[in-house]
């Protein structure tokens, strides 16, 4: 080949080489009329309420892509630390692999200083991976934990801007979560209390928007206990199949019953055993 | 020996610093490749494929650019002086151009062996499927190209 690049050395992070073509194939397949798949979104609604002693994350369990459910059971409370949890809304991938480099990262720092991670550490962290790529990074997440400094509760934007309030919902489904919420909160809950507003407030999610659904996951964090309720509350339950004529069995048997052919006439011929003979096969 | 390797020809350093836009097409032999990049346009070779494409390329440049000025205005002209000296001790303990150096400490100097970024996990150069040629890229650090 005779242009090489021998300027400069490879290096690793995103490779913009596809791109173009991208964008002309999918050019091509508009002017046909089909359209290019959708990434698997998260579809989502999440949302965390600081209590008393700490503070309670909630999601729902459901993954879409277009229009279809990719996941009924997904889990969309990640760990960052042993602190600190979060919720991550938007395009699946997005979340999960920004919420891991980031759990690296604070591992590391929280090695490097030897001390527990902070909140405020892991929202800086955040924020500023999420801006240096400009929202193509679509991540929509609530971070929330307990540290040195008492509960605390962010929620972070796909292109940047974060919000520290004591109840925050991100995801489709945030505006039903949000007037449960704005309806019912009050400071200094208790546990119990949270708890209850956080399943209702995703309840409201699951039944209203199309975008979420399933169960309800919920994350009790307090100083030095993690509660992960995984799934606290099982709001859509999909019926058991019954086979009508074996009403004991519950998925479906693909077994022909004797009698489903008719017989037309059966000989039995008993083998008889003339000589057995044994081999030995060397196994070691 | 050391001495060869330790300094770039004054030619290829001169090729580095200007940017050659849209004469050399990126396919072999420098014709266009329709089933990567698609018909030939000028707007195609002039502006970047991706919104994020030149700011990626310059991050890590821009962000040091910040931080020495920074340190130039808060501790003096002899702050970024020294550390820029160290780095360029650094980065000259390299392999051959065409093999993977692990730049331990030029990673050490600028803080990045204790974080983990997309750099790390996708496109690791160490696993790259293509290898440059040996001889010509040994000839282009040497000036010889």
């Amino acid at each position: 080949m005779a242009t090489l690049t021998v300027s400069r050395p490879p290096f690793g992070g995103f490779s913009f080489e596809n791109c173009r073509r991208n964008a002309v194939l999918e050019g091509e397949a508009n002017k046909v009329g089909c359209s290019l798949p959708a990434a698997r979104k998260t579809g989502t609604t999440i949302c965390g309420v600081v209590f008393k002693d700490g503070v309670v994350l909630g999601a729902d369990t459901r993954a879409t892509e277009g229009m279809v459910v990719a996941d009924k059971n997904c889990s969309k409370i990640h760990y960052i630390s042993p602190n600190i949890y979060c919720c991550g809304a938007g395009t699946a991938a997005d979340t999960e692999m920004t919420t891991q480099i980031i759990s690296s990262n604070l591992e590391l720092h929280s090695l490097s200083t030897g001390r527990l991670p902070r909140v405020a550490t892991a929202n800086r962290m955040l924020k500023q991976m999420l801006f240096r790529y400009q929202g193509y990074i679509g991540a929509a997440l609530v971070l929330g934990g307990v540290d040195c400094n008492g509960p605390h509760l962010y929620s972070i934007y796909p292109h940047g801007s974060t919000d520290k309030l004591p109840y925050v919902t991100m995801g489709s489904g945030s505006l039903a979560a949000m007037a449960v919420f704005e309806d019912r909160y009050k400071p200094n809950m208790e546990e119990e209390e949270a708890k209850r507003l956080v399943r209702d407030a995703i309840a409201a999610g699951i039944f209203n928007d199309l975008g979420s659904g399933s169960n309800i996951d919920l994350c009790v964090i307090t100083k030095g206990k993690v509660d992960y309720i995984r799934p606290h509350d099982e709001a859509n339950k999909k019926g058991v199949r019954v086979n009508e004529l074996e009403v004991a069995q519950l998925t479906g048997d693909y077994k022909y019953k004797r009698g489903t052919t008719g017989v037309l006439s059966k000989t039995v011929l008993d083998l008889e055993v003339v000589e057995e003979t044994v081999q030995t096969m060397d196994t070691s | 020996m050391l001495n060869l390797f330790d300094t770039r020809g004054l030619r290829s350093q001169l090729k580095d610093s200007i940017p050659v836009a849209g004469l050399c097409p990126t396919g072999s032999y420098g014709l266009q490749d329709s089933m990567r990049s698609g018909f030939t346009s000028v707007k195609n070779e002039l502006l970047p494929s991706h919104p994020l494409e030149l700011s990626e390329k310059n991050y890590q440049p821009n962000k040091d650019k910040m931080n020495f000025s920074t340190l130039r205005n808060i501790q003096g002209l002899h702050a970024p002086l020294k550390l820029q000296m160290e780095y360029r001790a650094a980065r000259q303990i390299q392999r051959l151009p065409f093999l993977q150096s692990s730049n331990l400490a030029l990673d050490t100097l600028r803080g990045s062996d204790e974080s983990i970024g997309f750099e790390d996990i996708l496109n690791d150069p160490a696993q790259s499927e293509m290898m440059g040629e040996p001889h010509m890229m040994v000839e282009y650090k040497l000036g010889l190209l």
